[in-house]
């Protein structure tokens, strides 16, 4: 999917936060969420690349997409 | 002119930082070319990490409280108040239903725990996070004589990055030496795929939870708590069933920055060497509060405010502030009830443990002891 078309319903900015501070901010985004909702995360820890969807796939929710934007990756996930 | 300094919150960070101004600063201070004040919303000064031993009945709570009048140089102006708000465009602040004005503003107001924003939370689990907390959880474990001890990680970041192993690894001293061990099953829960958000952290103490029979859970997020059934659900579908149920939970930053705009989660974003805000001016943060990605831990804030009365000296004494801060944070690790080891680790050098010793422990106790000249600025 192409990440211009994915409507994030809150964006969460890690970027700067070394591992696993973007994971942990993501976890309590969707903690917050509603089903459907999608977050978008910014981060520039690239091990956030792998260790978001490991942890989609077990927690069920789902990555729609991850984006590198240069400096930093977008990584779209809906609480499933 | 007067350059004054605003210091908010007389925990670790704010009262070594306090201390360190007033004995750099004495000559301006005496001449009225500078002003420091620290506000607190409270009239002591507390040392968290003495609620880890509150836990076991090693300690009491009162050892960790002394009053700030006694800790703070008489140089520093000690404002037992609230800080309300803080305006960082015309620089003032609101306390004690007045408003004051700031050259330079440090920010050191710590965490505070969110227990409500889990399910089930503040009734079904302990902690010793918190004073009453610990001592709470202090009467369950001395009537805990079977069943399943599970020690979750909910918050993260949470204060003293080391905590939850040493809790789980002294509770299976404690278990053990009382002949209880055989009846009671310790369980660690972590959010992410190892047992620490240090990997260096997680591969030393892989092995010894294994060693001690202590279970370990990984990516395991708590979404609930179900308090009637003793049941601790994750978001990733695991169950676990306890009977005495202890997190770390959720912390958040003071609801005074959140509520003056300067960081959403109550942390303020700040240049992890200059530890200056980054959207505002003149505004420092440190310790818990600053959001630079190292651990919470007082020995982070104590560095951190060294670094900050250096830079605030050169501030007022018209020179380029050079001081900066490599990350460096140094926390002892309780390995059991007699034994320990510590860390040690900054942006550029990971962190290694060494082997645990009786000597180590003896050194973490009397650092619990020598605390208080540090906190005057004496260590
Ligand atoms: C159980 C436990 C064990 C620990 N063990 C260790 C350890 O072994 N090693 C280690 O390095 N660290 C340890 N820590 C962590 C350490 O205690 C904290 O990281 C440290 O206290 C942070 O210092 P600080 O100055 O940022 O905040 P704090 O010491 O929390 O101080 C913040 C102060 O600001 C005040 N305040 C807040 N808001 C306002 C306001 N609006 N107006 C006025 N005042 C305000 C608060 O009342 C408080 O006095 C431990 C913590 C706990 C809970």
């Amino acid at each position: 999917m192409s990440t211009e078309s994915i409507d994030a319903d809150r964006t969460v900015d890690s970027r700067g936060a070394t591992c696993p501070g973007p994971m942990m901010d993501l976890v309590g985004a969707i903690r917050d969420a509603e089903v459907g909702d999608v977050i978008e995360l910014l981060s520039d820890a690239e091990q956030s690349t792998t260790d978001i969807p490991a942890w989609a796939d077990e927690s069920g929710n789902e990555v729609l997409a991850i984006d590198d934007a240069g400096d930093h990756y977008q990584i779209y996930v809906r609480k499933t | 002119m007067t350059h004054r300094i605003a210091i908010i919150g007389g925990g670790t960070g704010g009262v070594v930082l306090a201390n360190n101004l007033a004995e750099r600063l004495a000559p301006e201070i005496d001449a009225g070319e500078v002003a420091v004040s620290l506000f607190n919303d409270g009239e002591d000064h507390i040392y968290k990490p003495v609620w880890l031993y509150v836990a076991f009945g090693q300690r009491e709570p009162a050892d960790g409280r002394r009053p700030l009048a006694e800790l703070v140089d008489d140089r520093v102006d000690l404002r037992i108040e609230r800080v309300d708000d803080i305006d960082t465009e015309e620089k003032t602040l609101s306390a004690g239903g007045g408003t004051v004005g700031y050259d330079s503003l440090v920010i050191a107001t710590g965490s505070q725990m969110d227990t409500e924003s889990i399910d089930g939370l503040d009734e079904g689990g302990y902690h010793f996070y918190g004073e009453s907390a610990s001592t709470e959880l202090r009467d369950e474990l001395l009537s805990f004589t079977e069943g399943h001890l599970v020690l979750s990680v909910i918050g993260n970041p949470h204060m003293c990055p080391v905590a939850p192993l040493e809790f789980v690894m002294m509770a299976d001293d404690w278990f053990r030496s009382r002949g209880l061990r055989e009846d009671i099953d310790i369980t660690y829960t972590y959010p992410i795929m190892r047992t620490h958000g240090n990997e260096h952290i997680a591969e030393w103490a892989r092995p010894r939870l294994a060693e001690r029979d202590i279970a370990v859970e990984t990516m395991f997020n708590a979404e609930a708590i179900d308090p009637s059934d003793g049941m601790l659900t994750s978001m990733e579908g695991t169950e676990l069933d306890y009977d005495l149920l202890v997190t770390i939970p959720p912390h958040t930053g003071s609801d005074l920055i959140t509520q003056a705009g300067l960081g959403e989660t109550g942390w303020v974003d700040v240049d992890s060497h200059t530890l200056e805000a980054t959207e505002f001016d003149d505004v420092y943060a440190i310790g818990d509060a600053a959001a630079i990605g190292v651990p919470k831990a007082g020995s982070a804030a104590h560095y951190q405010a060294n670094v900050v009365a250096k830079r605030l000296t050169s501030t007022v004494r018209d020179q380029q502030p050079t001081a900066t801060y490599d990350g460096k944070t140094l926390c002892f690790v309780e390995t059991g009830m007699d034994e320990a080891t510590y860390v040690s680790f900054d942006y550029n050098n990971d962190p290694s443990p060494g082997r645990p010793s009786r000597t180590l422990h003896w050194s973490k106790l009397a650092y619990n002891e020598s605390y208080w000249l540090t906190a005057r600025g004496l260590l």
